[in-house]
């Protein structure tokens, strides 16, 4: 185990930030915003768009990279936000800070709830996946309205937390922000061991890898339920930013498939591509609806803008701008090996 | 001398047809075996079963004195069976170091996967070796999808190699292949098998068979029809019928 961490946090971490310094720029961005942002509604629009990159991130690190594409994850963030809602009520904590420590519980109990899931609905593939995983995700949130102990349609109050409304959405922020880190690390880090290795391999071809030794069901339930936690986490520190919940809103198949919009829109499959889909879709989605709520332009506005980055740039952004760097990079060392074989033959 | 691979009266049928009939075959230690047949007699089939893609109806298979009847089939990789595809696959989208790299592992745990980094330099070593030795190392950072049919032939035989298996079950690795490809192939086969390499080969160029099997076996409507030497087999009456269709030998005996 104490190898596991140190593989997963620190050795990457470090290796990370010393080959990728420009990782750092907009993480000092981000973390800088709600200090010259202090304009409470923006600072919400940041928070909630931190919830998606990491959730869309958290998604990508299985289904981006497995090819599983799960369309019901919205069962974890709200398996999270009623863990938070309920662990709190009952428990009687005072209203604080002290409740960010039931976010993690969240995640834990979001993984909990995956992995019998996950154990059913990876014996298909493909279309039969997508659409077993809405039907598990519809199977919650029927749960959620028609039983007892979730408060039913009339949902959840939280113990009411009392911060100054001008500071309110800051410690959420931060907080959301440190699960982005977490969920970024961990995609990385996932992507770089030969776990990530067999999850591309089970994409390409599921069938010639579990002939090549790796174990597929294993490797396949371990990669959805790990991509559970980071969700279930932000489904509970919604929750708790809201302070109350309702089935509609914390199982909302609209979150299904934003967060894997954001990363068909960033670059499926990479690290980078839904943290830069939920950056650009969530963050624009929140200020045109601000801006132009009056009459319906903000949906105009945002399709306009989905539709131009599939018409040209169909792999995404972060595969398109680096498709084009190789072959570049490809270019250029043919014209530098052209140039010396010319050098050569002067010499000679 | 015991067979180092067994399969004993095997029989799997889909739906109404049999695709495997009382099979049986040895494969001996060190040997090249040909598997040879007309097309729909059951040779894919029968790999299937060995390397535990198809469960059998009746029968067993066994490897090195295990029974690997009902294996899945990365357990039987991991006991060292490795096989190519009559049409090949490779993992399309990541490079051909990393397709070597997914194979390198024979039985590490799941667990093990995610708390080590995808490869040691000893494994991009040993990968980068077995890609010299079929000639396509300087590929090695393309993705796997850009090779051409014959370099994925030659892709599929690198990274079962890696692994390093007792046996290798190669379909059709001739197949489709330009006749200067077909004869490094069987160079690289006949290298292998000297270091020890113990290979059963499904391939319809008799040529290719015929000079690189010392035993070679005939399948037809889902049995083993005849096993013998090629010359044996080559003037078998029986292989003629079934090559050719024994319903009319009474006509023109």
């Amino acid at each position: 185990m104490g190898n596991f961490l140190s593989r997963l946090s620190l050795k990457n971490l470090l290796r990370l930030a010393r080959k990728n310094l420009w990782w750092l720029l907009p993480l000092v961005g981000l973390a800088l915003f709600p200090i010259f942002e202090s304009n409470p509604s923006y600072q919400t629009i940041g928070f909630y768009t931190l919830i998606f990159m990491a959730c869309s991130t958290s998604w990508n690190m299985f289904s981006g990279y497995s090819g599983y594409i799960a369309l019901g994850s919205a069962a974890f963030f709200g398996t999270g936000a009623y863990t938070m809602a309920l662990l709190s009520i009952h428990w009687n904590m005072a209203p604080g800070a002290a409740m960010f420590w039931l976010v993690p519980l969240g995640g834990l109990v979001a993984v909990v709830v995956a992995i019998p899931i996950g154990w059913v609905a990876l014996r298909v593939r493909r279309h039969t996946f997508v659409v077993i995983t809405i039907a598990i995700f519809f199977v919650f949130q029927l749960f959620a309205i028609n039983m007892s102990f979730t408060g039913g349609t009339a949902g959840l109050n939280l113990p009411f937390i009392s911060w100054n409304a001008s500071y309110y959405d800051v410690p959420f922020y931060y907080v959301a922000l440190g699960i982005v880190l977490f969920a970024t690390l961990l995609s990385a880090s996932v992507r770089r061991s030969r776990f990530g290795l067999q999850l591309l391999a089970i994409r390409d071809d599921e069938d010639r890898a579990l002939g090549l030794g790796v174990k597929v069901a294993a490797v396949k339930l371990t990669g959805f339920a790990m991509s559970a936690f980071a969700i279930g986490m932000c489904g509970a520190l919604f929750a708790m930013f809201q302070g109350q919940i309702y089935p509609q809103f914390v199982f909302d198949p609209l979150f299904d498939i934003s967060i894997a919009l954001m990363a068909f829109f960033g670059g499926l499959g990479t690290v980078a591509g839904p943290l830069l889909g939920g950056l650009i879709l969530e963050s624009a989605q929140q200020y045109l609806t601000v801006t132009f709520s009056n009459d319906s332009l903000y949906l105009i506005l945002l399709g306009s803008l989905f539709l131009l980055v599939i018409m040209f740039m169909p792999q995404g952004i972060i595969v398109y701008f680096r498709d084009r760097y190789s072959k570049k990079v490809d270019r250029d060392r043919a014209a530098l090996s052209i140039s010396n074989l010319a050098l050569n033959d002067g010499a000679s | 001398m015991s067979a180092l691979l067994h399969v004993e009266n095997v029989s799997k049928s889909f739906g109404g047809v049999q695709a495997l009939r009382d099979c049986s075959l040895d494969v001996e230690k060190g040997s090249i075996t040909g598997l040879i047949g007309p097309n729909g007699s059951g040779k894919t089939t029968l790999f299937n079963v060995i390397t535990g893609y198809v469960k059998p109806d009746s029968g067993t298979v066994t490897f090195a004195d295990k029974t690997i009847t009902n294996a899945r089939p990365n357990h039987v990789f991991a006991l060292g069976v490795g096989r190519t595809f009559q049409l090949t696959r490779i993992f399309a989208r990541i490079s051909v170091l990393e397709n070597m790299l997914v194979a390198t592992q024979r039985d590490d745990s799941w667990l093990r996967g995610l708390t080590r980094s995808m490869s040691s330099k000893v494994e991009v070593a040993n990968a980068m070796e077995w890609l010299s030795f079929v000639g396509i190392s300087q590929l090695a950072d393309l993705p796997a999808g850009a090779l051409s049919f014959g370099q994925r032939k030659l892709l599929e035989l690198a990274y079962v190699l890696v692994a390093d298996p007792d046996v290798i079950l190669l379909d059709e690795p001739a197949g489709g292949v330009n006749l200067t490809l077909i004869n490094s192939i069987a160079e690289k086969i006949k290298a292998l098998n000297e270091n020890g390499k113990t290979f059963l080969i499904v391939e319809h160029n008799m040529e290719f068979v015929m000079g690189l099997c010392a035993r070679v076996t005939v399948m037809h409507q889902g049995t083993a029809l005849v096993s013998g030497s090629p010359d044996e087999v080559r003037s078998n009456a029986l292989v003629l019928d079934a090559y050719l269709g024994g319903d009319d030998e009474s006509e023109y005996a």
